[in-house]
């Protein structure tokens, strides 16, 4: 028998070790509606950040010749005046009918004439960003003083799809604002109450399942309500954005809370204590880094919760007031069953709008906190 | 190479189970972990069998293979699990459909198991008492005040004082031992051939430890059933073993009675389990040996004999090519190819 | 559980006093007091004399500090029943009310029942067959739930019975019954009515709640004990029912805690859009003319009813929970 002491066998493969943040993102990865909500997030944040740019039209511009047009399709092909087909993107002219006896606009296509349409096309001028004084447009038709309605117009002739761009700016960052406001009130609020315990806990608690415990809506609509209607529109808007937010920070607080307290009778938590670190040290480099990943999944998943509440409160007219375009003070142009027959459109491309927005970010916040989970499978 | 089978304890009886080279592995993302790869043992009645093994080493996912109740993405993926019933009707268990009536009527009357967490074994708001009785109502022809007795007579012969109060607690209300001893009820109200016990110990303190292993002990020669008792401990093993299986990475790699594990442990592994173990009377300021290296990487097996990353005695050329098999006189069996004469002539 | 009970009574108690200060300070939110909102309505009437206006002023203690006036308000509603008057309509606030609650409260809680009805068998199917088609098909629809707002969800509703099933629309009752006492023919109708509201407002809730029993169950059902009663010998069905589908139940029936609330806010909010003759449209009608005692009246009612809704939730999940009996 010979015993031969070998050196250990160095060609054993260890599975590479990641980060906490390259494991979750390795995860997310893995989620494809979530990856792909991610993405069109993104857009939608584009599209808001350059309405102007995006939208074809001037969102305040009426049109007494184009009341209540129907979505307005984009052709491909069209016959030249020789006749000979020809490739190039164009909508079809409208006409204007009024019947005298009903008193009632319809629109038909008149043949021959198209509206021819384009990338970078010249149109109304902006200031991009606030700063650059452009007139160029993402899409629209070539010639500047054509209109097309892509999604419709409205009963003051207004371009449903420009006024859709604008008013994303608004409702898309009253979500992004209200889930700062939130954080900071959820974070701090939760934070006392699980590290330090006590009567403190107590308080706060109870604050919290008081909130949680009442109807938001006729609270809500109380505070609105209040807001007077002379002031002027940022003031409003910042106001509601409160109203709002007052949603979010009581889960924030609860999640960040119950964190506190399971963190605190971990073992890594008492074994940094043991070794000299202090309250706040402890709080930065061990607590928060363990649980911001579930954070910022609660986070996002608020943001669609906000936005929804500033569209409802604003359908019903005590929130927003309707010089400010959202995408709730939109659908309150399709309050009543008689303008929705008439103008399907206007309730459908807002709706589709806010019903696609939610979903995505509900689906990146769920992949989020999917992937936060070092439990899930 | 076949594995011989190893000459039964009681030639007159056969086996309880049969297992024959038994594989069940868990599809993960990560890639196909073996948790058990290729198990061959025999279980007998009215003998306690421990298996002992250090802890990922397969011996519960074995365990549970035996009643099915392997979690996915764990699955059987080979061998053979040959279960013979006490009216000498032989059942693979292993190839039986998930949930059939011949498997559920197995579970819980012939081979019963406790677990190792008291804590968590018991469905936290259902009664004790419920929780008994379900499964003589389940195997037994009885009606539900005939179950309840037998459930109180149970709980009673476990050692628990005031059965028929506790028939009416919920598990929260016991302590951990109490919560052991009503696992225990639980399993062999049903008075099983063989009792699967996983750690059964664990989990509780030693005093508590030492009452529970007796009394499994005590209603194992009561009821004359078989024991296989799954342990990382070898006190646990030198009180109540009768016949031991040694397991590494998902492989038996010995098997014999205790007195043969103790006193001439053959498979490296084995003695330097036995090695760590501190001794009364040993020589003072000796350092106490601990296996090298660690347990590789479920993932990453290596090649050959699954222990040689470790073994002071590796012979090579050998151990890194060929699986060695169980092999062996009597009882007493090694799977290493210091104990296969054959093999070793390269050396 | 006599404990607890009283416990959970104590609880109550600030929160039912928050509830009302918070109403209290809707109610003040609007510049000028309600005289002089009553002053302005009755001036084209000739005005309020001057013995009404004084026995008014000592009624509500108005002029006198705040607390005074919440004091007033409060002793008014608690020894007297007496919620105020609403200017708009001159009439007490009493008179106005209660049908409308009524309905706000048998619709919330029928849509509770939906919503478990649909949410219970759902959820538990997702959960033990995740991952199959059903599940997916279960999850994409909860996400959709849960990503229309009411609101919209009752508009579309509403278009689509009008235009394709030329059903009348808004109301809980078709006009020519409006006037009618009870039959059985009106309650027919009713329920031919009722059903889309209840819809409407519990699809979102019922999203919630089929993704929280799934996630619930989900946790449950790989626990040691479940394996114990597979062990045993059980069927799947028989050991799922018994075991981590009654565990699950318990945090799922305290959801009753937060869901009320919400499902409140939702017959609120479609009822304005389809009409019904509930809380919603009043209040919003009484928002938007600031005629405050009313709103507020009816802000402090729905609450306190939420919250004695969630305290009979918790009772609820007392008796079925002998963990949270005991503690």
């Amino acid at each position: 028998m010979t015993a031969i002491d070998q050196p250990h066998d160095t060609s054993v493969i260890m599975p590479e070790l990641l980060g906490p943040w390259a494991l979750m993102w390795r995860k997310f990865r893995r989620h494809r509606i979530a990856y792909a909500s991610l993405c069109l997030v993104v857009m939608i944040y584009i599209v808001a950040l350059f309405g102007n740019f995006f939208a074809p039209e001037d969102f305040t511009d009426t049109n007494r010749r184009g009341i209540y047009v129907p979505p307005q399709g984009i052709h491909l092909f069209y016959e030249d005046k020789s006749g000979d087909r020809q490739f190039g993107l164009h909508a079809k002219a409208l006409k204007m009918e009024v019947d005298q006896a009903t008193m009632r606009r319809s629109y038909e296509e008149q043949s021959g004439k198209i509206v021819p349409l384009g990338f970078f096309v010249k149109g109304h001028s902006y200031k991009l960003l606030g700063f650059w004084k452009v007139d160029r447009h993402f899409f629209g038709p070539k010639k500047p003083k054509d209109v097309v309605y892509f999604l419709g117009s409205d009963r003051l002739g207004r371009d449903i799809l420009s006024r859709i761009i604008i008013g994303t700016q608004v409702s898309m960052s009253i979500g992004l604002v209200g889930v700062v406001v939130s954080l900071l009130i959820g974070v701090s609020l939760g934070g006392v109450s699980g590290y330090y315990g006590g009567w403190i806990d107590n308080v706060i608690q109870r604050l919290i399942e008081f909130l949680r415990s009442i109807p938001t809506i006729p609270l809500w609509m109380g505070l609105a309500a209040a807001i007077p209607l002379g002031w002027p529109p940022l003031r409003t808007y910042f106001v509601v954005t409160l109203i709002v937010s007052m949603i979010g920070w009581t889960s924030l607080a609860r999640e960040v809370r119950g964190k506190f307290l399971s963190l605190r009778k971990e073992d890594f938590i008492t074994a940094a204590r043991l070794d000299g670190l202090s309250d706040w040290e402890v709080i930065r480099k061990h607590m928060v880094p363990s649980f911001s990943s579930h954070i910022i999944a609660s986070l996002t998943l608020a943001v669609p919760l906000m936005i929804l509440a500033e569209t409802s409160l604003s359908f019903l007219g005590i929130g927003l007031q309707p010089s400010i375009v959202s995408w709730g003070t939109l659908l309150k142009e399709a309050q009543n069953i008689r303008t929705i027959i008439e103008a399907p459109w206007l309730l459908i491309a807002p709706g589709a709008t806010i019903v696609i927005a939610v979903l995505a970010l509900n689906f990146l916040g769920d992949g989020l906190r999917d992937a936060a989970d070092p439990h899930a499978h | 190479m076949m594995p011989q089978t190893p000459m039964p304890i009681d030639q007159l009886t056969k086996p309880l189970v049969e297992i024959r080279d038994l594989k069940t592995h868990f599809f993960t993302d990560d890639g196909v972990i073996k948790a058990v790869e290729g198990v061959d043992l025999d279980v007998h009645p009215n003998r306690t069998l421990c298996i002992l093994g250090e802890s990922g080493c397969g011996k519960s996912i074995m365990a549970r293979s035996i009643l099915r109740i392997v979690d996915a993405p764990g699955r059987i993926v080979q061998g053979s699990i040959t279960y013979n019933a006490a009216n000498g009707r032989a059942i693979d268990l292993a190839s039986a459909r998930p949930g059939s009536r011949a498997l559920r009527d197995i579970r819980g009357q012939d081979i019963a198991m406790i677990f190792q967490e008291p804590m968590s074994s018991l469905g936290p708001i259902t009664k004790i008492g419920k929780q008994i009785t379900e499964a003589l109502l389940l195997h037994r022809n009885m009606s539900k005040p005939e179950a309840k007795e037998a459930a109180i007579e149970m709980l009673n012969k476990v050692g628990i004082p005031k059965p028929a109060d506790r028939f009416e607690a919920y598990p929260f209300e016991l302590s951990g031992g109490m919560r052991q001893r009503a696992m225990i009820a639980m399993a062999l109200c049903c008075q099983p051939r063989l009792l699967i016990a996983d750690e059964p110990t664990t989990a509780l303190d030693v005093t508590t430890q030492a009452q529970i292993l007796d009394l499994i002990a005590e209603l194992k020669n009561e009821l004359e059933m078989g024991v296989m008792l799954i342990t990382h401990d070898l006190g646990v093993v030198a009180e109540v073993a009768e016949d031991v299986a040694v397991m590494y990475m998902g492989r038996v790699v010995e098997t014999g009675s205790v007195e043969q594990i103790f006193e001439s442990p053959q498979h490296p592994y084995t003695r330097a389990l036995l090695d760590s173990i501190p001794r009364l009377g040993a020589p003072r300021r000796r350092r106490l040996p601990a296996i090298r290296g660690m347990v590789p990487h479920p993932l990453a097996r290596p090649s050959g004999c699954t222990f040689r990353t470790r073994c002071d005695h590796v012979i090579s050329g050998v151990c890194d090519q060929v699986q060695p098999q169980l092999a062996g006189q009597g009882t007493a069996q090694v799977a290493c190819h210091l104990h296969t004469p054959s093999e070793v002539q390269h050396g | 559980m006599l404990q607890f009970l009283s416990r959970r009574l104590l609880y109550m108690i600030p929160t039912v006093f928050l509830v009302s200060v918070v109403t209290f300070a809707i109610i003040q939110l609007p510049p000028g007091d309600y005289l002089d909102s009553l002053a302005a309505e009755l001036s084209d009437n000739g005005g309020l004399d001057e013995g009404t206006r004084l026995a008014l002023e000592a009624q509500y203690g108005l002029g006198q500090p705040m607390h005074v006036q919440y004091f007033k308000w409060m002793k008014g509603i608690l020894l007297e029943g007496n919620f105020g008057i609403s200017f708009e309509k001159n009439l007490p606030v009493n008179d106005l009310i209660w049908d409308r609650l009524g309905w706000t409260f048998a619709i919330s809680t029928l849509t509770l029942l939906f919503i478990w009805i649909i949410a219970l068998p759902i959820g538990i199917y997702s959960a033990v067959r995740k991952y199959s088609f059903g599940d997916y098909l279960a999850t994409f629809l909860g996400f959709i739930g849960l990503a229309v707002p009411n609101f919209l969800l009752a508009l579309v509703m509403m278009y689509v019975a009008f235009k394709y099933f030329g059903q009348s629309v808004g109301g809980l009752v078709s006009p020519q019954y409006l006037e009618e006492a009870w039959s059985w023919d009106k309650f027919i109708d009713l329920l031919k009515h009722i059903w889309m509201p209840i819809v409407v407002v519990g699809t979102s809730g019922a999203a919630a709640l089929i993704r929280i029993m799934r996630a619930n169950l989900l946790d449950e059902l790989y626990r040691p004990y479940v394996v114990t009663a597979r062990a045993k010998g059980m069927s799947e069905f028989q050991l799922l029912l018994r075991y981590p589908v009654r565990v699950a139940l318990n945090p799922f029936v305290s959801t009753i805690g937060w869901i009320l609330p919400t499902l409140v806010s939702g017959e609120i909010i479609v009822a304005v859009v389809m009409n019904l003759p509930t809380t919603g449209p009043l209040l919003l009608r009484a928002l938007l003319v600031q005629d405050m005692y009313l709103a507020g009246s009816l802000i402090l009612i729905v609450s306190m009813l939420t919250v004695l809704g969630t305290l009979i939730s918790d009772l609820l999940l007392a008796w079925i929970d002998p963990r949270i009996r005991y503690q």
